[in-house]
């Protein structure tokens, strides 16, 4: 936080939000053909792309395969261009390491995959731009890209991330607000029974605003899923009228 | 967790990621006072010194919730350690050993201990601190790293299990009180040491274990009743045998075999075709010795050849003893024993009626 107000005495952020707005979210699903799934999501100025493969056959070993239930396969990458200086390591890095890994349990969590016994859904999410919240774009455009893919899950997964600033709980952090160094929590939430799916903070927050700060995420959650749930009715009521209905 | 096998090196990506949590909440957020002198040196042409801070974390017994007592091991260790002392006048730096200065602690703002929980059956039970069996069965993770200041330092939720409010804000109330007693322990620990090194008492790892104490497995004590114990001992005595008595004579056919006392005659039937050149039957009364292999060990064939009651254990003319060959080079070694024994040896053998048959050497 230093010389710059990351809320001003009128309650308005950097980039004008109010403490609990969210960025202009925009998204669209089945933007490439040739995958099962596909779908781009835009939240303020972080774009992020999924991609969803599957339920196929387990690639490589068989020994991998679990005899009750599917393999969610989940890797990031990040571009080179997606940050203000050039990544060297779009991915391999320790980092897009646990995102993947981080994604997979939250997927592995919302995936019917007692339905696909033996076999493997492949999840690829690109980072196009990080403006901060990477972790819930990712997150949302991969809900949107396996209900493209037509696999079953348990409910929605939206994402969102908040901080704690000057005793108010901010959502959906921006770059220059992540950067200030203040307490980050994201947050994965299956709207309908309003369970978490993953819950990740690094900073210091002392235990009594923890609480706001869940609260903050969570309703920040459910509006991304009104948005979400919008965006899917759209698509489908698009892909019926071509089918002709 | 489903997918968490206990091999360590499987499931490291995931340990990897709480450490580095755990790591995180030491390193990234002023857990060390960074800015003063004594940690950074910048002299004149803007050049700066860095002091590097090395945490070697050796886990020697794996019995559940590593990253727990990881954590306070990692913190314990940095309080306790003690730096060189260093004085900067413009340009210089000079570094003082520490039999000049004393060694000088970091300065620690706050202690971040970390405290896990493992949910089970879908979030119906939690348990704290759970043991190694119980975390192979556990459906998920929570890792709460709380200071004694009550201030969350991390979560991180792990194994895709689905948690509720309640439950999130439940368990860092938990964590808060189980910090602030490891604190207290640690301070008291802390100052324990320095206390014993100030007085110039014993302090270190080994003083650090209880002696006395069995700390691995512990079996509850079962009662036995030990009244009659005496004069059971004494009827056994009274009516059992006496051992048979035992001498073992080896008797040394070739270096390298032997045989020791009689073999079982061989209850197999008539066995026309098998293999007559086992060593240990012991033998019929023809003995075959290869010409030019003589014990040097210190026993003569002689010696052996002359032992009252040679074995006999079955009558049989057909059965017949060879002995096989040792390695070539030990019969090498001895050709210049051979020259002497072997006067011996005739008229010995043939008192016995043995064979001599050359070697295939």
């Amino acid at each position: 936080m230093a010389g710059l107000e990351l809320l001003s005495d009128q309650g308005y952020r950097v980039d004008g939000r109010r403490a609990g707005e969210l960025r202009k979210i925009q998204a669209r699903m089945g933007v490439f053909s040739q995958a099962d799934g596909s779908a781009y999501i835009e939240q303020g100025n972080t774009k992020a792309l999924a991609v969803v493969y599957g339920p196929h056959e387990i690639r490589g070993s068989r020994s991998r395969a679990l005899p009750d239930r599917a393999l969610v396969n989940c890797q990031y990458s990040s571009a080179t261009f997606s940050t203000g200086e050039r990544k060297r390591r779009p991915h391999g890095d320790r980092k897009s390491c646990e995102m993947g890994l981080q994604l997979r349990q939250t997927f592995e969590a919302a995936i019917l995959t007692q339905l696909h016994p033996r076999s493997q859904i492949d999840i690829y999410v690109q980072v196009l731009q990080a403006d901060g919240g990477t972790y819930a774009a990712c997150v949302n455009a991969a809900t949107l890209a396996v209900l493209d893919a037509g696999i079953p899950m348990r409910d929605f997964v939206c994402a969102c991330s908040a901080g704690f600033v000057d005793g108010t709980a901010l959502a959906d952090l921006s770059h220059v607000e992540e950067a200030a160094g203040g307490p980050q929590l994201a947050l994965a939430l299956l709207p309908a029974s309003g369970q978490i799916a993953l819950l990740e903070m690094d900073a210091r927050l002392h235990e009594d605003h923890l609480e706001r700060v869940l609260e903050a995420a969570a309703r920040a959650a459910r509006d991304v899923h009104t948005l979400l749930d919008r965006v899917v009715r759209q698509h489908v009521r698009e892909a019926s009228v071509l089918l002709g209905d | 967790m489903a997918d968490k096998p206990m091999i360590i090196g499987t499931s490291r990506s995931h340990l990897e990621q709480i450490m580095d949590a755990v790591l995180w909440s030491l390193g990234k957020q002023e857990f060390l006072d960074r800015f003063p002198v004594n940690l950074f040196l910048q002299n004149s042409t803007g050049q700066l010194k860095v002091w590097q801070i090395r945490v070697d974390l050796h886990l020697l017994n794996h019995d559940g919730n590593i990253i727990d007592a990881a954590s306070i091991a990692a913190i314990v260790a940095l309080c306790h350690f003690r730096r060189p002392d260093v004085s900067v006048q413009g340009d210089e730096v000079t570094l003082y050993t520490p039999e000049e200065r004393d060694p000088v602690p970091l300065s620690i703002h706050h202690m971040p201990i970390c405290v896990s929980f493992a949910f089970f059956q879908q979030g119906t039970f939690l348990l704290v601190d759970p043991s190694e069996r119980e975390e192979r069965v556990m459906d998920g993770l929570l890792v709460i790293a709380v200071n004694k200041h009550r201030e969350i330092c991390t979560i991180q939720s792990s194994g895709g299990i689905m948690l509720l409010n309640e439950q999130v804000l439940r368990c860092s109330k938990i964590a808060g009180v189980k910090v602030a007693e490891i604190t207290e322990l640690i301070q008291k620990a802390l100052e324990n040491d320095q206390k014993v090194r100030k007085e110039g008492g014993k302090f270190g790892f080994a003083e650090s274990i209880a002696k006395q104490r069995i700390t691995a497995f512990k079996m509850e004590e079962a009662p036995v009743d030990t009244s009659d114990v005496e004069e059971k001992a004494e009827e056994i005595l009274a009516e059992a045998e006496p051992p048979p008595d035992v001498v073992s004579k080896p008797v040394l056919w070739t270096p390298g075999t032997a045989q020791i006392g009689e073999g079982v005659e061989n209850s197999w039937g008539d066995l026309e075709d098998s293999e007559k050149e086992d060593e240990d039957e012991g033998g019929s009364d023809e003995a075959i010795i290869f010409k030019g292999v003589r014990m040097d060990v210190g026993m003569e064939v002689s010696n052996t050849g002359s032992q009252e009651a040679p074995i006999v254990l079955s009558d049989s003319e057909e059965e017949e003893t060879i002995i096989l060959e040792p390695d070539k080079n030990p019969k090498k070694i001895r050709t210049q024993t051979i020259s002497a024994k072997q006067e011996k040896a005739p008229s010995k053998t043939a008192a016995k009626k043995r064979k001599k048959k050359r070697t295939a050497n």
